[in-house]
């Protein structure tokens, strides 16, 4: 493998990035999955680097989702994205920020698409106005939330207290990074590095001591694909495309994944549980997963968080053994507490998979 | 005694310089490298009966001994005024000529355009340019990992029949290149296994098809109907290819210790030419001709003709026709542009 | 073990490393002139059995050379052996005889 080559292919996909004033939308899914990989974007931002990231409560689902299951029409989808517009626009902000990656992707679908086709959004803007007497402008960037982290990826590797690298051997660690199918897949041009060999994520990873596994399915979708896996009988088709990527990367023995979209890690996480319950087989040491994260994960982990304060325990995968690997701390006894400390108790260990 | 520039010292050029002294002309070469025979000179052996390049370049160069050959210099401007060319060269050197034939042929395609074949990013993926020097070094055959191959799989159509990377056209000589560099590896590695992966097979000329034909009969070459989507490396270096196997309707993925991209013909390298000259160039990067059915070989300004892989990929001998067929037409035109005087 | 309702879809995909091509390989020993095979589909194009069944003499052959045998011994019991394929055959390929030729290896390899 030729680093230089992907270097160079990483020059010809640059996107400009401000470093601050954002208008911020969450991710309808993220929320459930990892809730605090998002509250955890706002405290680094804005606590630890000092950043202006606007939240506003009349937010809503970008609709996306149903975009992409084929129940909602792009007309009404490009009407309600147009209302998020118009709350960034009515806030004052001009840079956008898309938690979820298939609300980035489908964003950028629908600014290329008004670019190419200023009907289509003249269309839109009437329709809007009919609807919620709104006005918008389009934004004058458009970053995924990960672009941000990435740009900013050196800040936080100046404060951080911990790195991606093994205390124990003084290796960096190795890291799988898997980024999300709406990311660049679609527009190669919007995502840091483009779509073949991406850089959003590895940027991080190397800005933070590890190392990069590029294994032979590393494009390869992560198997949720909405439509596959929303219905039942469609799951094992779903299941099918996550233990291609695991059986691939099996032989590298990654130490953990980082991944930059709300489904991705899900996915990545909980079937494991599955294939292990299913076939018996699993992929981390000594029986255990292979923890996957949320790049905020990351992030926070670098920067000494509690791990339970960022949400590490709802993982199907133990996140203990990286934790151990990079020394970060924890206290077994208070994994399961709620916010007010309160027990909210154990959950059932699965039959096959090893957890702590 | 008239005198003729030709712009570009490949094949089409060196031919139509011993063609035009023969009929008495004064001949001037410019040649942008600083060694004639252009793309064919980085050949080892040629389709379809493995006659070594050198030996053709050579052949060719004999026949330059005449003319005047200014090696290492492009044109950088251009003027016409009455039956006088004047062309001004990157040193500043002016040349001056009657006619102009242009002969500034192709340009490989970069391979690393096409990201997913991971050419100069995975080691033991490189171009049938490459494997030419491999073959040429008499060093054997051995992967950029050091490893003699055991399986070795050909790309066809690589930035040809690609709108991607703003190729439409086929290249033509590929498939035959290809099928004549599996049967060379199959000759060299007789345990390897070879394969061919096509859109489609295009072996259009007089012996190509008994070379396919031997390629399956005598080397045991496996042909695939498939185009590479995408190659990967895995944890020992081997190259993963992923096609669909079109004919048996199924994707298909095999490990390899080599791919070698076939890469393909393109113009592009002709838009400094087209601009110094003020000459119609189509959005592919080849030169327009006059009329591509009848005259292939006028340009579309009076007093510069065109011949050879400028104007579309040919192969060798058609190359060889071509600038024969261009000295004819400027022979012709100098003729009358004599009487006229 | 857990039931979910599902299973993990098994690949359909050709695996070029993990598939034998062994039983082409018999066959291509026995009868060479299947190497010239270049899946024009005249054979099956013209096949009578082709037109009342599924059999296609050019995705067999096409099969077998890619390892993939699951299916193809079922499929060529169909035919009839009339030698139509023979006579519009561009390559010369004693097709026939292949078709004798794949049954053959494929019994034996199933025995």
């Amino acid at each position: 493998m030729k680093n230089e080559g992907k270097r160079r292919i990483w020059q010809e996909y640059q996107k400009e990035i401000p470093n601050d004033h954002y208008f911020y939308v969450r991710s309808c899914i993220r929320q459930n999955f990892f809730p605090a990989s998002e509250v955890m974007f706002l405290k680094i931002m804005k606590d630890e680097l000092g950043k202006d990231i606007y939240e506003n409560e009349y937010h809503t689902t970008c609709s996306g989702i149903g975009y992409h299951s084929d129940v909602v029409p792009l007309e009404t989808t490009m009407t309600v994205v147009a209302r998020q517009f118009a709350l960034m626009t009515e806030a004052g902000y001009e840079n956008f920020a898309a938690s979820c990656i298939t609300s980035f992707g489908l964003y950028s679908e629908i600014m290329h698409t008004w670019e190419e086709f200023p009907e289509v959004e003249a269309k839109i803007r009437e329709n809007l106005w009919k609807a919620t007497r709104r006005e918008f402008k389009t934004p004058k960037h458009l970053a995924h939330a990960s672009d941000i982290i990435y740009k900013v990826r050196d800040e936080i590797a100046a404060k951080a207290k911990y790195k991606l690298v093994n205390r124990h051997t003084g290796k960096p660690l190795k890291v799988v990074e898997h980024i999300g199918c709406h990311y660049s897949k679609m527009f190669p041009s919007k995502g840091v590095g483009g779509a073949e060999y991406p850089y959003v994520l590895t940027g991080m990873v190397e800005s933070w001591g590890g190392e990069i596994i590029d294994y032979p399915e590393r494009r390869h979708c992560c198997g949720f694909g909405f439509r596959q896996y929303l219905v039942k009988a469609n799951r094992g088709y779903s299941i099918a495309n996550t233990k291609k990527k695991f059986d691939s990367m099996e032989p590298y023995h990654p130490d953990m994944i980082i991944t930059n979209c709300p489904g991705c890690p899900y996915f990545l996480d909980r079937w494991q549980y599955a294939i292990a319950e299913m076939e018996g087989k699993t992929y981390g040491e000594n029986g255990f997963g292979i923890p996957v994260f949320t790049y905020e994960e990351v992030a926070s982990m670098m920067l000494g968080y509690d791990p339970w304060d960022m949400g590490l325990q709802v993982h199907q995968v133990s996140a203990e053994p990286l934790l151990d690997k990079i020394g970060l701390p924890y206290d077994p006894a208070k994994k399961y507490q709620g916010l007010h400390r309160e027990d909210l108790g154990k959950p059932v260990k699965p039959g096959c998979l090893k957890v702590y | 005694m008239q005198k003729v520039a030709i712009i570009g010292g490949g094949i089409a050029g060196m031919e139509a310089a011993g063609q035009l002294n023969r009929l008495g002309y004064e001949v001037v070469i410019i040649e942008k490298n600083n060694v004639p025979g252009g793309n064919v000179a980085n050949w080892d052996r040629l389709f379809p009966h493995q006659r070594p390049a050198g030996e053709v370049v050579r052949t060719l160069e004999h026949e330059t001994e005449n003319a005047t050959i200014i090696k290492g210099k492009t044109v950088i401007n251009f003027e016409k005024s009455g039956n006088i060319c004047r062309m001004e060269l990157s040193d500043g050197k002016v040349v001056t000529a009657n006619a102009v034939l242009i002969t500034t042929g192709f340009r490989l395609f970069p391979a690393e355009k096409k990201e997913e074949y991971g050419y100069k990013i995975y080691d033991n993926v490189i171009t049938s340019a490459d494997l030419e020097k491999m073959f040429s070094s008499g060093k054997g055959i051995v992967t950029p990992s050091g490893k003699i191959p055991e399986k070795i799989a050909f790309i066809h159509c690589v930035g040809s029949r690609d709108e991607k990377v703003n190729n439409r056209h086929c290249s033509k000589v590929c498939c035959a290149t290809a099928v004549k560099q599996a049967c060379e590896v199959k000759e060299a590695l007789p345990e390897s296994e070879v394969f061919c992966l096509y859109m489609d097979l295009r072996m259009f000329d007089r012996h190509y098809e008994t070379m396919y034909h031997e390629a399956q009969t005598k080397f045991g070459i496996n042909f695939i109907r498939g185009r590479l989507s995408e190659t990967s490396e895995d944890n020992s270096g081997r190259i993963v290819v992923k096609c669909e196997d079109t004919l048996a309707g199924k994707p298909l993925k095999m490990t390899v210790d080599l791919v070698v991209l076939m890469v393909g013909m393109e113009g592009e390298g002709n838009r400094k030419i087209a601009e110094v000259f003020k000459i119609q160039m189509g959005k592919d990067g080849f030169l327009d001709a006059a009329d591509d059915y009848l005259n292939m070989t006028q340009s579309s300004r009076e007093g510069i003709f065109l011949a050879g892989t400028c104007t579309g990929p040919k192969n060798i001998p058609e190359t060889i026709a071509e600038a024969r067929a261009a000295v004819s037409d400027i022979h012709v035109f100098l003729n009358r542009q004599q009487a006229s005087v | 073990m857990t039931d979910f309702g599902y299973t993990i879809n098994k690949s359909h995909r050709i695996d070029l490393d993990a598939n034998s091509t062994l039983l082409a390989e018999k066959v291509r020993l026995s009868e060479p002139s299947f190497k010239a095979c270049i899946g024009c589909g005249s054979c099956t194009g013209t096949c009578t059995a082709g037109r009342f069944t599924q059999l296609n003499l050019r995705k067999m052959q096409l099969l077998l050379s890619r390892g993939e045998t699951a299916y193809i011994k079922k499929e060529l019991e169909k035919c009839m052996l009339c030698g139509k394929c023979m006579l519009v055959c561009p390559r010369g390929v004693n097709t026939r005889n292949v078709i004798l030729e794949m049954l053959r290896v494929l019994s034996n390899h199933n025995d």
